[in-house]
């Protein structure tokens, strides 16, 4: 649908950099840890100040308002929050009343392992593994244009892994999103082959 | 009925009762008795003052006197709310939200009092307004003080939460909705449970000192009354102010949350 441009984006820990992701392509982000990573998605985001533009497709960020930016350019954090006593007072308003998106998230939840029924749950009975996951779909069913992942998989075991992975790809394909994926496994690169690039001393370093 | 005159005579003799709980307190190794004999002093001082200043007020009934000693009210009750903030906003907010939020709902209250309901002639007559304001602004000082310090205590910790309810695309004000209504709620517990609970368990302050002071005790209901009910708009109104306010403060224009324009209050 959209190419995600940065344009010259800055933060404290980070000088102006440029990355253009196409629609659909998938782009690798890894770096020691404290290099300013998660403060880049952040930024993306814009959830914290910092200097430079993104573009969506031919759309500025400064020109959109800043939720509905968020809503098309979803960040899934490292660890995610969950404000509501249940899953699925979580899922963006209304989602659930149309039959097609109903679908569609019931079709994520079975690729990830859960029942339909898994909304009802309370959030605080959830594992850590289950809270990630789900917060996969949570983002998913914002219907984001770009994704922005911190870690999208860090804490599950190889099984669930490989289940979200699928179901980030699917989406990818399907959405013809832009994803940026910050990542240490450097296996889990080369399995999802892709541009790759690490964070060094503040600049944007491409890998071989 | 007629006022009974208190001589210094009699005022010496309740202050055996400070003394002695000083005594106590360093007999029982309490450790308070220095707070107790400064506070019983300072309260003293400051009483007499005040006693003093309202005499000079009250026999010139000069509008600019008045106004200048509403301020200094005003400038007091703002520092006291920041005082008691633990985490503060930084620069000029921390105080301004504060006063202003109590000067728009403690002066409006009181100006509707003195003009429409008792109807004093000149409306700043100084014997009904300083009382009055000084109610308002002590009853609205703490509805704000706690209103506030509960809406930056729970944004600080709850960061992550508004932070997933902005990324999940709403808006700030959807974001903060459920952390301002509780601290609303909190600013306004207080005076409600003293209006239910007035005259079942003590009899209201000043309602014992107009009693005291030889009023029919009627008269000294309604006029507690009446201010009961004005201190309660005035701290329900300035509570939602400061919370507005300080709730809209907390995000920028780009609707993040900006905790970095809080202090942490205990470091001052």
């Amino acid at each position: 649908m959209a190419a995600l441009r940065l344009k010259a984006i800055s933060h404290p820990l980070i000088r102006p950099l440029d990355l253009d992701i196409d629609a659909g392509e998938l782009v690798f982000l890894s770096g020691p840890s404290g290099s300013g990573k998660s403060l880049l998605l952040r930024a993306i985001a814009d959830l914290d100040p910092h200097q430079g533009e993104v573009w969506l497709g031919s759309e500025a960020r400064s020109a959109l308002a800043p939720p509905i930016w968020r809503r098309r350019v979803g960040l899934l954090p490292a660890e995610p929050f969950w404000w509501g006593d249940a899953v699925g007072e979580h899922l963006p308003h209304g989602v659930m009343d149309a039959a097609t998106t109903q679908d569609r998230i019931g079709g994520w939840l079975g690729i990830l392992g859960f029942e339909r029924d898994v909304l009802d749950w309370e959030v605080a009975r959830l594992s850590t593994g289950e809270r990630q996951r789900l917060a996969l779909i949570r983002l998913l069913a914002q219907g984001p244009e770009a994704l922005l992942l911190d870690e999208a998989t860090a804490n599950l075991d190889p099984a669930n892994r490989d289940q979200a992975e699928r179901l980030i790809d699917d989406y990818r394909r399907t959405a013809t999103a832009a994803v940026l994926w910050v990542s240490h496994d450097p296996v889990q690169r080369q399995r999802l082959g892709s541009r790759a690039y690490t964070i060094l001393d503040g600049a944007l370093v491409p890998e071989p | 009925m007629t006022m009974i005159h208190l001589s210094p005579w009699d005022l010496g003799i309740a202050s055996i009762l400070i003394f002695l709980l000083a005594g106590m307190s360093w007999r029982l190794r309490l450790g308070v008795e220095r707070r107790v004999l400064i506070a019983a002093s300072r309260s003293a001082v400051q009483l007499t003052l005040v006693g003093m200043v309202l005499k000079l007020l009250f026999a010139q009934t000069n509008l600019a006197l008045i106004g200048l000693m509403a301020l200094v009210m005003l400038s007091v009750a703002g520092f006291e709310v920041m005082q008691r903030q633990k985490r503060r906003y930084r620069g000029g907010w921390g105080y301004g939200i504060g006063a202003f939020s109590m000067f728009l709902s403690s002066f409006s209250v009181t100006l509707m009092a003195l003009t429409v309901v008792i109807g004093v002639e000149p409306w700043y007559q100084p014997q009904y307004l300083i009382p009055l304001l000084g109610m308002m602004l002590g009853n609205t000082m703490n509805g704000v003080a706690i209103a506030l310090d509960n809406l930056t205590r729970q944004a600080w910790e709850s960061r992550g939460k508004i932070e997933a309810r902005l990324l999940g695309g709403q808006s700030w004000e959807t974001a903060i909705q459920d952390i301002r209504r509780d601290a609303l709620r909190s600013g306004l517990i207080p005076i409600v449970n003293a209006m239910s609970t007035a005259g079942l368990v003590s009899l209201p302050g000043m309602m014992t000192g107009q009693i005291l002071a030889g009023s029919p005790p009627m008269e000294a209901a309604k006029y507690q009354l009446l201010i009961m009910f004005l201190i309660s708009g005035g701290t329900g109104l300035g509570s939602m102010v400061a919370v507005w306010l300080g709730s809209r403060r907390l995000f920028d224009d780009r609707q993040r949350l900006r905790l970095d324009r809080l202090a942490d209050g205990s470091k001052f």
